[in-house]
Parts: C-alpha cells; structure tokens; sequence
C-alpha cells in the first residue's frame, strides 16, 4: 500500500524545528555565557554589568517560568487546571530550605545547633522529620518526593473519582489553602508566618557570593531548558497526543481503551516535580520561604503567566512567565498601586479578547509578513 | 462587734436547705422573696450611724491591725458613713478635724457625717494616711461597697467580680447585700460569692453548706474554685471534699452542656453566615454554571455599603443611627446587585460555557476590585458598629450567653432564604431563571429574554452575596481582602451540597458551620479547618456531584 | 503486532458445546452462538426507571437494530453495556464468561466492544490519520506511550481503513475541520481499527447525506458476520435498509423483536409510536 504513504502524514516528527534549534542554541549563550560573563568580569561602574539585582531578578523569573511550563503541561495539554501548583513550588522550596537553615549551623542569632526559629520556640531538639535535613543529597531527594509523593496520592484519588474542570480547580485551590494554614502554625515545625530565611551558605559555600549567584542563575537557566526539552519530548511522542485526546474528548480516549487515569497522574505527577524543583531553585536565590507562597493567589498568578504566554505551546509560558514578572517589578516600584488594575485587567483582557496568548500573537503577526 | 457570731446568719441556711432547688427558675424566685421578707424582719440596728469620737484616734493611729478591723466593722455593720469614707480614703482626701471624719474637696472641707461645708479656718484638721495594705483593703472595701450602688449595671459587676475573690472577711457585708438585693441574677452572683466566702471559714459544716450553694452553679469561676478547694490539703474534712468532688462533677457537667449549646449556636450563626454567600453562588454557580471568584468581593461590597450608610447616618440622622442596618440591607443588596449586572454585562456574558475562562478572569475582576475599594476608603479595616439594640445577648445558662448581633444574623439567612426559595419557585422571573439554566436555546425560542434573564439572575445572586456582606459586617472585619477569606469556604459550601439547588447549599453551609465550630472547640481553628478541607476533599471522592444530586442520564461527556 | 482477524475463526460461528470448553475468565467465549447477554438490568434515576427488567441477546455476528420512542432506555442501555452506567441490577455477559458489570470502560473496549456516541465524539484537534492512530488495537499503558511508533504494518492498516470510510485524502487535515458525516464515519472508522467483536452504534447516520447514508448501510452490511453490530436508529427508512433483526424497546424494556415487516404490523408497537 506505498500508494498511500503519499497521503499519510510523515512518520517521524522532529523533536524541534531548525529554527526552534537556533532559538536553543541562541538562548545557551546568553543564559549560559554572555549574562554569567558580564556580571563576573565586567567593572561594577561599566555600562554592560549586569548587577547583582537583575541577576538575582533574572534567576527568580527563570524559576518562575519553569513553573509554568510545568503547568502548561498540565492545563494546556491534558486540559485540568492545577490552582494548587504553587503548593509544590512552595514545598520544593520548603524541603530545600530545610538543607539551607541547617546550613546556617551556629552562625544564627541564638547562635545554637537548631535554627533560630525553634530557639525562640524554646523547642529542646530537632523534630524527627527534620532527620536527615543537614544532608545535600538528601535535601534534593526529599525536593523530589514530598511534592511528588503528595501530587501522586492526590491525583490518584482525584482522578480516579474523575474530578474534573472547575471541580478539580477548586480543590486544588484548597488544597493549597490547607497547606498554607498548616505551615503558617508554629507547630508545624517550619518557622509559622516568617519561614525560613536568613540563609548563609549552600554546600558550605558562602550564598552571597558573585560566584554562586551565577551558579544558580545558570543552573535555573539549565533547568528551564531541560524541562522545556522533556515536555517537548513528551508531547511529540503518542503520549502526548493521547494526553491532548484526554483534554479534547476524554470519554472517547476511554471508549478506545484508554485508561486516562495513568496518563493524566504521569503528567499530574511530573508537573508537580517540575514546580518542586523550581521553588527548590528558587529559595537561594530569593533568600527567603514562608506559607504566603502557599496562598491560593500566587497559584492563581502562575495560571496567568499561562494564559498570558499562550496555553499548549510550551515557549507560551516562558514568555507569559517572563513579561508578567517584569511588569510587575516595574509597577511595584513604580506605581505599587495599580499593579493590580494591571494584572485584573490581564486576567479579563488574555481570557476575553486573546485566548491563544501572546504567542498567538506573534504567530498571526508571522503569518501576515509571510 | 454588734453580733455574736456573724458566720451562722439565718440567711445561709436557707440557700443551703433550697440549694438543690435553685437550678429551677421558679425556686430561685421563691428563695428571693423569701430572703426579702426576712431582711424586713430583721432588726435595723446596724443601720444606726454609730461613729464615736474615740476612733477618730485609731484612725489617725499607727496600729494597722486596728485601722483595719475599725474599717472592716463599718463596714459590716453598713454605717451610712462607711461608703464616702472609704472613697475619701481611696481618694487621699480624708481629714479627722473636731473628732470627726472630713473629706476635702474643691479646697472646701464637708463634714462625712453631715455633709454640711464647715469653714476651713475655725478647725485644726489632720490628714489620714495610709499604707499600702490599708490601700488594698480600701480597694476591695470599695468592690463591696459597689454591691450597694443605685445602678443594677454597677451592682451585677460587682457581684460577678466577688464570685472569683469573696473572702471569709466579706461574709457580713455580702449577707447584706444579699438581704437588699432584689434582682433575682445578681442575688444568684452574690449566692456563690458568699458560699466562696463561707469556704474561707473554719467551720467545716459551714463549708459543707458552700459546696452544697456551688455544686447548683454552673460557671467557670465556681470550677476553678473547686479544683482549687480539691487540691492536696486543701480541705482536711472528708465529707466537705467528698461533696465537692460530687459538686464538681456536676458543675462539669453542667458546663460542658453549656459549652456544647454554645458552639452549636456559634456553628448555626457562622452556619447563617456561609449560608448567605453560599446562596449567592447556589444561584450564579449552582443555577447558571459561572464560577465567580469575585464573589466574595460582593460580600465585602456589600459590608462597605454598609459602613457607608453607617456613615452618612453618623453625620445626617444621628439620631436614627440605631436604625442605620434597615437602609443598608436594600442599600448593600442594590449595590451588590448593580455592580453584578455590570459585571455580567462586561465580562463574564462573553465566557457563557468556558468554566476555566470564567473563573480567571472573575479572578481578575476580584482584584480589581479589591484595589478600587481600597483606593476609595483606605487598606485599612473600617469600623462597622452594631445598632445599640444589638448588643448584648441572651443568656441561656449562665455562662452561656447568645448575643444579638449572632441572632439577628441568623434570622436575616433565614429570611433570605425563604425570599430566594419563593423567588425562584414561585415567581415568573424564577420560572425563567430555571428555564434557561435548563435549556438555554429551547427557552430562547419559547420567548423567554434569556440574555437579561441571565443578567437579573447574576444581579440576584449577587445581591444576596451583599446580603451576606451586611450580615458580616456586624460580627467580623471589614476590610479590602474580607472577600477572599470567605470565597474557598463559600465554594466548599456549594461544591459540597452539589450543584444545581438550594437544599443542598442550605445543608452543606450549616453542616459545614456547625462540625467546623465544633471542631474548632477541640482542636483549634487551624486544625479544625484542615480537617474540614481534608473531609471535603473525601467527600468529594465518594460523590464528585455532592450531597444533593439528581441522577440523570449520563450524557456524553 | 498481532493483527491477525481472529472473528473470523470458524469456531466462533459453530461452537462445539457437546464437547464442552474450559470457561475461562477474560476469554470472549462465543460457543453458545450469543456474544452479548442483558438478563433483566434495571437502572434507576431517582425513582424514574430507565432500564425495567430489560432482558436481551445478540447473536455472534449478527446486525442488530434497536429502535424505540425518546426515552425508551436506548442510550442507556449502551451506558450500560460500555460501563458508563452501573446496572441497579441484573447481569451482563460477553460472550459467557466476561461479567461487563464488573468492568470499567477501557477494560470493555479491550475485551472487544466499540462504542459510537450519539454525537460524533473524535479529536478534533489531531489529524485524521491521528484519530485513527490513538484507537489502532495494542497495547495502551502509560509505558508504551514513550516509545511507541506507528510504522509499517499498522501504517498500511490505518491507510486501509481510510479509504474503507472514504477519508484517505484528508488523513493529515484536522479532524475539526470535517463535516459532520465524516466524523461520523471517522468515529466509526475508529471503532473498525480496534477490531472490536461487537459494535455498539448509536445514531451513525444523524446527519449524513442520502449517499452516504447509503454507503453506511452497505459499510455495516459488509461487517455483519465478522463483527455483531448493535445500531440504535431513529431513521426508519435506513432501518429497513438494513433489513435486520429489529428490537423495540419501550419504557426500558422490549416491546417486541423481530424482522421489520413483522414489526410494522405489531398492534403494540403501533400503539406505542403513533400514540394512545
């Protein structure tokens, strides 16, 4: 039958096109070798130095937009949208905090063997889930396991009892609501309102480093590119396209003997992992953890990053993740007051008037050149 | 010392002989009345102003043991001279001149006997001064003396305050008081304040009859006071601790019933509350399927209207300001109501049938307007006061006590209630509403207005949400972010009792309410809000339609 | 991959039940001559009884048509039988041994049942070729997704199936884009591919053209005998078409059965459609 073949779409997709290629190629350079370069080795006083702050800022962005790849995985592509993914930002970040106070050692206020928190708590000793915590290696496991392990036994039972659409929303968002108030007692054993902070070194190296504020911008820069990769990966494969079948149709993915359950937590799961990983990242360069993450707002923004960027489309969010950030570093300084008219207003205008986002955009704008 | 032995007065017998009686109304006034009579009975002598020359001297004396017991016996004994003394004494005011007390005021000097202004330069007077454990005994002189004050207010506090601090000392003073007092709560307060005084005695049937008095109580004063009397050596004569441990059971008991109607009343009263925000969304989201996240802003809209009339009640009918809450409730709905259609009509009309669109950009909407609100009055919290006929409260036990506000609230959900049910069960424009939620295109073709059908269903949801910002507003914070706060709880509530109707939202709101305040007594806010989250998040696995579902044919997907 | 056609084993017509045969779970045994079982299902919504006893068989490679007044329990039925609805009670078997009751949905698809909605259910946003692609038969866990590539034979069995449903030279357009018959004979296009043992087909020539009406029942008449195909129809010149065994179904149970011109004439059935 090669007859056909003519009519049949070509049987290997590329994992990136050549011009998506050049944009990888272009975007290593600059993340990997011009901004490192120019904060290390340029003169504080000379017009390319990259300062301290739009480093730290750039670092903080990149963790954002791994966020929201991660979820644009989930709601883009399968279609459930996680109002909870800040949960797993925050538990990441909580999980790789724990490394960085144990880190700290005598060098707090109490000058004490436990964190400072639990001083001033009167706490005698470590509570037992802080076992293991002064380990590195350690710390990134548990990075990877506490969210992984609870998005894994949520999703299961949420899944598996079909929760869908705005159900499913809304119970992540309580989800998260639960978690915040939990984490803002000081019982919980992570700090209550104020978290973690104060951080002084990572792998006993000293975190205000030029040095390791470079490393970890990079290692974001890194991050957000493999997590890009590995989505990419997994939706040029069938799992991808059975995921978006799950999204179009979930009944008929069913009625061809699907079992959507397993195919939806893979991506659940791995979505989750991808926002742990990134709070992780996020918490040494911010220098800072505490529940608010966890309020049911932030993860609200990260879906506008999304929308903003351009659902199912991968770069969407990075960009979506990147210009909502900016914009708001600017309004805050500039105008604090309307920062929120502006990002209500986004909300309303991206799902009113641009459903594709910001890449739909630039798509129609390539299509009108051409 | 007129009488012999102040500790045996006929008076106590008696609370102790009817002491198992008293937890009946009825028996408590009978007790009053009898107590009443007795007091006329009784001889008047010591009210017979009895001040002799001599103790102006231990007065003006050294000897603080007896200062002390000369202060204590005028006292007891009521002398009418005994209360201004006692206040120019606190005051530092007091002077002996002629033999005789005389307080100084306004640089004129007034004879405590007569009260008649004596001229300052015929006397030599001599300032009384006092150490600091004559201030004490002033002070606490003073607390009794307020048992006597013309003001039942005054009087009622100070009969609670004694029940935590009656001393054995005080038990002539608080047996007259008791003699006089003719309002049935207080004589109860100074009951137990004399039988903690008759504990302080050494006279172990005398303390027995004391217990027997606490055991009828039912305060958390009267349980510390038994625990404390229960601690090792406390109290050496066996039958007195055998009755208070069976006293302190009962009183237990007692509380623990007190408690258990209290927190299920506040359950009901935050019950009501949920229930007003939950009805909003019964209809916008139960009814017409759009998930508004602004809806909590509704509610606080609707608390700011509130305040707002509260306001302009404040500074143009001050003296209808009591009545401010009649013009808020239409005021806070129409609000709520308006900013609804305007909504509808800008935004959420587009999104009809895109639920994860919807809920973004409501989202957006929500913090718009929280930041209008607070450029407009400010980020702070605002006072919203309750109408004075509000405050207060009914008491049910003592202890137990259920205040306006939380009643009136209640009521007011419940009114709404019965309006919304009626309005869409009984009314065209709730046959309507039905019909396009049930069929949009088909009630299109029938005739039926369904785009302004849609915007009056959302004005009404949303009016009843500033309902609910009314209610809110009497017993909690007012502020920008309010709104956020009840959302979650007010989506669990809907998400729970199931989409599409009322009865389930009605339920699933008090269920929610009640086991959430009852949780709360247990194991403390945060905890019991977990657990309810984590229920809910079970429930939902078990029935992902909620409490009150109709079971359809299963349509495609 | 295993695409060999067993239905069209012989022994699925001519059971050898005097010898006996080992009954064995998960194993579509079809020695009886019947491939499905309804044995009085009764389902009810909130007291409204949409299934009422309903007791049905249908042979191996029969074409079956079940046709019935709005309400008669026709959707639900196939609810039932695909595992979307849970029976209040009753038993459904596949073949003699598969308790479908006992199943959940993917599981049915795999044991052999394919299901047509009402409303022509496909992905709207892959490719035609893609559609077809998703429902081939084979393995469908997680695990395989990764790897999984669609290469020749499976190839040339999808470009098969296309042209059997007249859609080869749309195979790369999305399936969006089709009109309303096509994606009815794309879903059925589907269901073909996963080689189903019986097929349940609900309205499959709503909105189709007179023509393609036509090729419909020729495509359906061509299948009987491989496959058993149950086809719920409202219209009733394509019934006749079919010139099959027809089902009445009534109140959630059968009315009557039989062939068409029996059916016509049947007092009850009259009563029921032209009303009392």
């Amino acid at each position: 039958m090669d007859s056909h073949s003519s009519a049949l779409p070509p049987e290997k997709q590329p994992l990136l096109s050549p011009l998506a290629w050049k944009g990888v190629g272009l975007y290593a350079i600059l993340c990997l070798l011009v901004v490192p370069l120019l904060h290390l080795l340029l003169d504080a006083h000379s017009p390319w130095h990259i300062s301290a702050y739009f480093i730290n800022l750039g670092g903080k962005i990149l963790c954002y937009a791994i966020v929201a790849v991660a979820l644009d995985l989930i709601w883009g592509y399968a279609g459930i949208l996680s109002l909870g993914h800040g949960l797993f930002f925050a538990l990441g970040g909580y999980a790789f905090g724990m490394y960085l106070m144990r880190s700290i050692g005598r060098d707090g206020v109490y000058h004490a063997d436990l964190p400072d928190f639990m001083v001033f708590l009167n706490w005698k000793e470590l509570p037992w889930y802080w076992t293991g915590s002064d380990h590195f290696f350690l710390s990134v496991l548990l990075v990877l396991l506490i969210p992984g392990l609870l998005a894994f036994v949520f999703g299961y039972f949420a899944f598996r009892s079909r929760i869908k659409g705005v159900y499913f929303s809304i119970i992540t968002q309580a989800l998260t609501y639960a978690f915040m108030l939990l984490f803002f007692r000081n019982e919980t054993g992570f700090g209550g309102n104020n978290g973690f902070t104060d951080f002084k070194r990572l792998l006993g190296m000293s975190i205000t480093t030029p040095e390791m504020r470079v490393t970890l911008f990079v290692l974001s820069a890194l991050t957000l590119l493999a997590a890009l990769l590995l989505c990419r990966w997994m939706i040029t494969r069938k799992f991808g396209r059975i995921l978006t079948a799950i999204r179009d149709a979930e009944s008929r993915v069913m009625f061809i003997g699907y079992q959507p359950l397993w195919y939806k937590l893979t991506a659940w799961t791995l979505s989750a992992l991808l926002a742990a990983i990134a709070g992780a990242l996020y918490v040494p360069q911010v220098g800072i953890i505490n529940p608010s993450e966890m309020s049911p707002a932030n993860s609200i923004e990260i879906a506008i990053w999304v929308a903003v960027g351009g659902r199912a489309s991968l770069i969407g969010p990075v960009l979506g993740a990147i210009t909502v950030n900016l914009a708001k570093s600017w309004f805050t300084v500039s105008f604090p007051e309307y920062w929120l008219f502006f990002l209500g207003l986004l909300f309303v205008t991206v799902t009113l008037w641009l459903p594709g986002g910001l890449i739909s955009l630039l798509s129609r704008l390539r299509k009108g050149e051409s | 010392m007129r009488r012999s032995n102040p500790l045996t007065p006929p008076v106590c017998s008696f609370c102790v002989t009817f002491g198992e009686r008293m937890r009946y109304p009825i028996f408590r006034q009978a007790l009053c009345l009898l107590l009443l009579c007795l007091a006329l009975l009784l001889p008047i002598s010591t009210l017979q102003a009895a001040w002799e020359e001599q103790q102006a001297e231990i007065l003006l004396g050294s000897d603080s043991e007896a200062r002390i017991t000369l202060l204590r016996q005028w006292l007891a004994n009521g002398e009418p001279f005994a209360e201004p003394l006692y206040k120019a004494l606190a005051e530092d005011a007091l002077l002996i001149g002629n033999r005789r007390p005389l307080r100084k005021q306004d640089g004129q000097l007034f004879d405590l006997l007569g009260n008649q202004p004596l001229p300052e330069q015929e006397l030599a007077v001599t300032a009384v001064t006092i150490n600091n454990r004559l201030r004490r005994e002033v002070q606490s002189g003073l607390a009794l003396l307020r048992l006597f004050d013309a003001d039942r207010g005054v009087r009622l506090a100070a009969a609670n305050a004694l029940q935590s601090k009656a001393t054995l000392i005080m038990l002539p003073v608080l047996e007259r008081a008791l003699q006089q007092e003719k309002d049935a709560q207080i004589a109860e307060n100074l009951r137990l304040a004399l039988a903690l005084a008759m504990l302080g005695s050494s006279d172990s049937q005398l303390r027995r009859q004391a217990v027997l008095v606490l055991a009828e109580s039912a305060t958390p004063t009267t349980k510390t006071t038994l625990n404390r009397l229960l601690l090792p050596g406390a109290e050496t004569d066996r039958e007195v601790v055998r009755q208070a441990e069976i006293a302190l059971e009962k009183v237990n008991r007692r509380l623990l019933f007190g408690e258990a109607l209290a927190s299920l009343f506040s359950g009901i009263s935050l019950g009501s509350i949920l229930l007003l925000t939950a009805l909003g969304l019964a209809i916008t989201y139960g009814v017409m399927g759009i998930l508004n996240m602004a809806h909590g802003e509704m509610l606080m809209i609707g608390a700011y209207t509130t305040y707002a009339v509260q306001n302009l009640f404040r500074s143009h009918f001050p003296q209808l300001l009591d009545g401010y809450l009649f013009a808020a409730i239409p005021a806070a709905f129409l609000t709520a109501a308006v900013v609804g259609i305007l909504l509808e009509r800008s935004v959420i009309r587009w999104l009809y049938g895109r639920p994860l669109e919807t809920l973004l950009a409501t989202w957006g909407l929500s913090l718009i307007l929280i930041q209008t609100v607070r450029l407009l009055f400010g980020a702070q919290n605002v006072e919203v006061a309750n109408p004075s006929w509000m405050s207060g409260g009914v008491t049910l036990l003592p202890g137990v006590v259920l205040p306006w506000n939380r009643i009136v609230i209640t009521f007011l959900a419940l009114a709404v209630l019965a309006l919304t049910w009626s309005l869409l069960n009984r009314t065209r424009l709730g046959l309507f509403v039905r019909a396009v939620t049930q069929n949009r295109s088909m009630a299109g073709c029938v005739g039926v207005p369904t785009s302004r059908i849609d915007s009056l269903a959302f004005a009404l949801g949303s009016g009843i949400a500033g309902l609910g910002g009314v209610a809110i507003s009497q017993v909690a914070n007012v502020g920008p972010d309010m709104g956020q706060g009840y959302i979650v709880d007010s989506f669990l509530v809907v998400v729970l009792g199931g989409v599409g109707q009322l009865a389930g939202a009605v339920w699933a709101a008090l269920g929610l309410g009640i086991t959430g305040k009852v949780l709360e007594g247990w194991v403390g806010a945060v905890i019991a809000k977990i657990i309810l989250l984590v229920f809910i998040i079970i429930f939902i696995q078990r029935r992902p339609q909620g409490l009150f579902v109709l079971k359809g044919r299963q349509s495609e997907s | 991959m295993n695409l060999s056609l067993p239905e069209t084993s012989d022994t699925f017509f001519q059971g050898n039940s005097s010898l006996g045969h080992p009954l064995l779970p998960g194993v579509l045994d079809t020695s009886h001559r019947v491939i499905l079982y309804l044995e009085e299902v009764t389902v009810t919504f909130d007291g409204f009884r949409a299934l009422n006893n309903l007791s049905l068989a249908i042979d191996a490679g029969e074409l079956r048509c079940i046709i019935g007044p709005n309400g008669a329990g026709k959707t639900t039925m196939m609810d039932v039988i695909t595992g979307k609805t849970r029976p209040d009670s009753g038993s459904i078997y596949f073949g003699q041994t598969i308790d479908l009751t006992r199943m959940s949905e993917p599981e049915i698809v795999t044991a052999g049942i394919g299901r047509k909605f009402q409303k022509p259910t496909v992905f709207e946003q892959h490719s035609v070729f893609d559609n077809l692609e998703l429902a081939l038969r084979g393995e469908k866990r997680v695990r395989h997704s990764w790897h999984s590539r669609c290469q020749g034979e499976q190839r040339d069995r999808i470009a098969e199936i296309l042209e059997t449903i007249h859609l080869l030279p749309m195979a790369r357009q999305q399936s969006g884009a089709l009109s309303h018959g096509q994606k009815q004979w794309l879903e059925i296009g589907m269901l073909l591919i996963q080689e189903p043992e019986l097929l349940l087909l609900d309205e499959p020539v709503a909105g189709m053209t007179d023509e393609e009406s036509e090729q419909s029942a020729e495509l359906f008449l061509s299948l009987a005998g491989r496959h058993s195909l149950m086809v719920v129809e409202h219209d009733m010149a394509f019934v006749s078409k079919l010139n099959s065994r027809v089902t009445v179904l009534h109140e959630g149970s059968v009315l009557a059965e039989g062939r068409m011109e029996e059916i016509r004439h049947h007092p009850r059935v009259i009563e029921v459609y032209l009303g009392r």
